[in-house]
């Protein structure tokens, strides 16, 4: 029982930094139609930069807040300058620019705080750990298990309920139409890119604490997060959700009860999802 | 035949002349670059047939190159101590293994069959790097050595490279030329046409899918056997060759010298391992160079370095195509 529910929620602690890079991926591919590579990059960059702050004015918090909007500014730049003279030509060379971008951000990072892993403590208010039955558990991990819901509640609260969280879903519909009723297309992809980007590295800076931050965090979670879109279904945020619960649960489930077979689970599912459900759990018909 | 592939043709021949007279003219570092070169161009253009030609990104070609490498280094452990069977099982293995993988991955398209094909070549990654009593675990696959070849009764001894390297270009050419065969005949011109439009040319009454899984399963065994050259080359098979990160340098390269051009992806190779070993003589940060001139590559040389200046040699010299 015990053992269970610590894996419940480590399982649930990970779903939930998957579900928040998930729900930019899935968010940029719905509307804009960009698989986007490097997304696992400004994840990366989220972390380091909530790290530097860490170092610099010692608050944690402070890099929570300054960290992603930083992150959310590079991207701009990169959608603007790298990304749209793209639109026109096939999706494979968009993957691909994105591919670049990653290799440039991940090496970048190598070279301005070297390959070493870095450890970020979390606030002294999150620090330590709870008593958990006979045992003890880290105080971090539920905040993040706590903070997901939440995140989640409000980032629907903005799809559903807002001016601009209702363009977005329209854009994510139907673009053309979309387009022809007066919605400036150019601002709101440059727009969704960044809001994509802010939420990865949103997921970075609380993944900081939670693992350790070294260069190859970002290679690990892009790929994960590729199967978390593609078996919730591109483009839908229920999908996104449930994507990553699954694959967070199965993380944690698969390290204690399978563990030689625990790397290749999330493909496993992804093949069986993809066979029988082509555009994925929450993606409609093919 | 169109003036673009005589022009490639001619440029093969003297591609050739000079590569086979590169072992005794080029110092030994650069003769093994060049075997690196020749190994990943086979893999390159293997997973171009599919890219390129039938419109299907595969992001798990790796699988089969590595899978080639573990087949033929497993046969030299345990079976016969013979080169060409060992090149054989990678080739043979490989190809089976695309028959029963691209018989799931062929339903699907695009960005599908993209993901697809990276989750089943990440299972094959997880094989090699966790079923440590065959395949060695993450240390890889190595301590065999690699048998003397016998050919037309004499007795090669592959240690020395400039041997094998001779061995890779021979097998390479027949690769190639096998490639430029399929696209040429008119079985290629069903790729095309089903990488142009899948609904058309299930009207006119082909068969898509077994179409697309006949691509898959060549393509697949000419991975395996760059895979093979390229383990018994470097006396080792390795989980990383199965990692999808490997399936991406196949990408990368095709995308540098050129889809669209047959020879694209060899040229890719090339450029790649040569910027490759200029760059880190002068720094570690070798990917930061790669990734800013793929982005610069993308933007400014949509069809590729050779694709580009093939395009830009017909308008210059025969005016501007019809």
């Amino acid at each position: 029982m015990e053992g269970f529910l610590s894996n419940v929620l480590n399982g649930l602690s990970w779903g939930m930094l998957l579900f928040l890079i998930s729900m930019g991926l899935t968010t940029v591919f719905g509307v804009m139609g960009v698989l986007n590579f490097a997304h696992g990059s400004l994840f990366m960059l989220g972390a380091y930069f909530c790290m530097q702050f860490v170092r610099w004015v010692g608050s944690f918090w402070v890099g929570l807040l300054v960290g992603p909007p930083i992150v959310a500014v590079l991207s701009i730049l990169i959608e603007r300058y790298l990304l749209r003279p793209l639109y026109g030509r096939d999706v494979s060379f968009q993957l691909l620019l994105t591919f670049g971008v990653m290799l440039f951000l991940d090496d970048g990072v190598r070279l301005i705080w070297g390959a070493a892993y870095h450890l970020v403590n979390p606030p002294d208010i999150l620090s330590g750990v709870i008593p958990f039955f006979s045992q003890t558990y880290p105080v971090y991990r539920l905040f993040l298990v706590l903070l997901g819901p939440l995140l989640g509640i409000a980032l629907w609260a903005f799809f559903t309920f807002t001016r601009w969280g209702k363009i977005l879903r329209a854009a994510a519909m139907d673009r053309q139409m979309a387009e022809i009723i007066g919605v400036r297309v150019p601002v709101l992809f440059t727009a969704v890119f960044a809001f994509g980007a802010w939420l990865a590295a949103l997921g970075g800076a609380l993944a900081a604490p939670h693992q350790s931050v070294g260069p190859a965090m970002g290679e690990r979670i892009i790929i994960e997060s590729f199967i978390v879109v593609v078996i919730g279904g591109m483009g839908s945020f229920p999908g996104a959700f449930v994507g990553a619960l699954i694959l967070g649960l199965m993380n944690s489930f698969g390290t204690t009860l399978v563990p030689d077979l625990q790397m290749a689970l999330p493909y496993i599912l992804l093949a069986v999802v993809l066979l029988t459900r082509p555009r994925g759990i929450f993606g409609g018909e093919a | 035949m169109n003036p673009l592939l005589r022009r490639q043709l001619i440029m093969g021949g003297v591609i050739l002349a000079a590569l086979l007279a590169a072992p005794f003219v080029l110092p030994m570092y650069w003769v093994i670059v060049l075997t690196e070169i020749l190994t990943m161009s086979l893999f390159a253009l293997s997973f171009n047939l599919l890219f390129g030609y039938t419109g299907l990104l595969s992001f798990g070609q790796a699988g089969f190159f590595g899978a080639g490498g573990y087949f033929a280094v497993l046969t030299l452990i345990h079976g016969p101590q013979s080169l060409w069977a060992a090149l054989a099982a990678g080739l043979l293995g490989a190809a089976l293994l695309a028959l029963v993988i691209g018989w799931f991955c062929v339903r699907l398209d695009e960005i599908y069959f993209a993901i697809l094909t990276l989750g089943f070549g990440m299972m094959l990654f997880t094989v090699a790097h966790n079923w440590r009593a065959v395949t060695g675990g993450s240390d890889g696959l190595g301590g065999f050595t690699v048998p003397e070849m016998s050919l037309l009764g004499f007795q090669v001894n592959l240690f020395n490279p400039k041997n094998f390297y001779l061995l890779v270009l021979f097998l390479v050419v027949l690769g190639v030329l096998l490639l430029l065969r399929v696209v040429q005949s008119p079985f290629g011109l069903l790729l095309k046409a089903t990488r142009e439009n899948s609904n058309r040319v299930s009207f006119v009454g082909a068969n898509v899918r077994s179409v697309r899984l006949f691509a898959f399963v060549l393509a697949g065994a000419l991975a395996g056997i760059g895979g093979a050259l390229f383990a018994l080359f470097n006396r080792i098979a390795s989980p990383e060759m199965l990692h999808w990160s490997f399936s991406g340098k196949a990408v990368l390269m095709t995308i540098l010298g050129g889809s669209g051009v047959f020879l694209g992806p060899a040229a890719g190779a090339a450029i790649f391992f040569v910027l490759e070993h200029v760059i880190t003589a002068y720094t570690t940060n070798w990917m930061l160079f790669l990734g800013a001139i793929l982005v610069v590559l993308v933007l400014a040389f949509p069809k590729g370095v050779l694709g580009s200046l093939l395009g830009l040699y017909a308008r210059r010299w025969k005016g501007p195509k019809p």
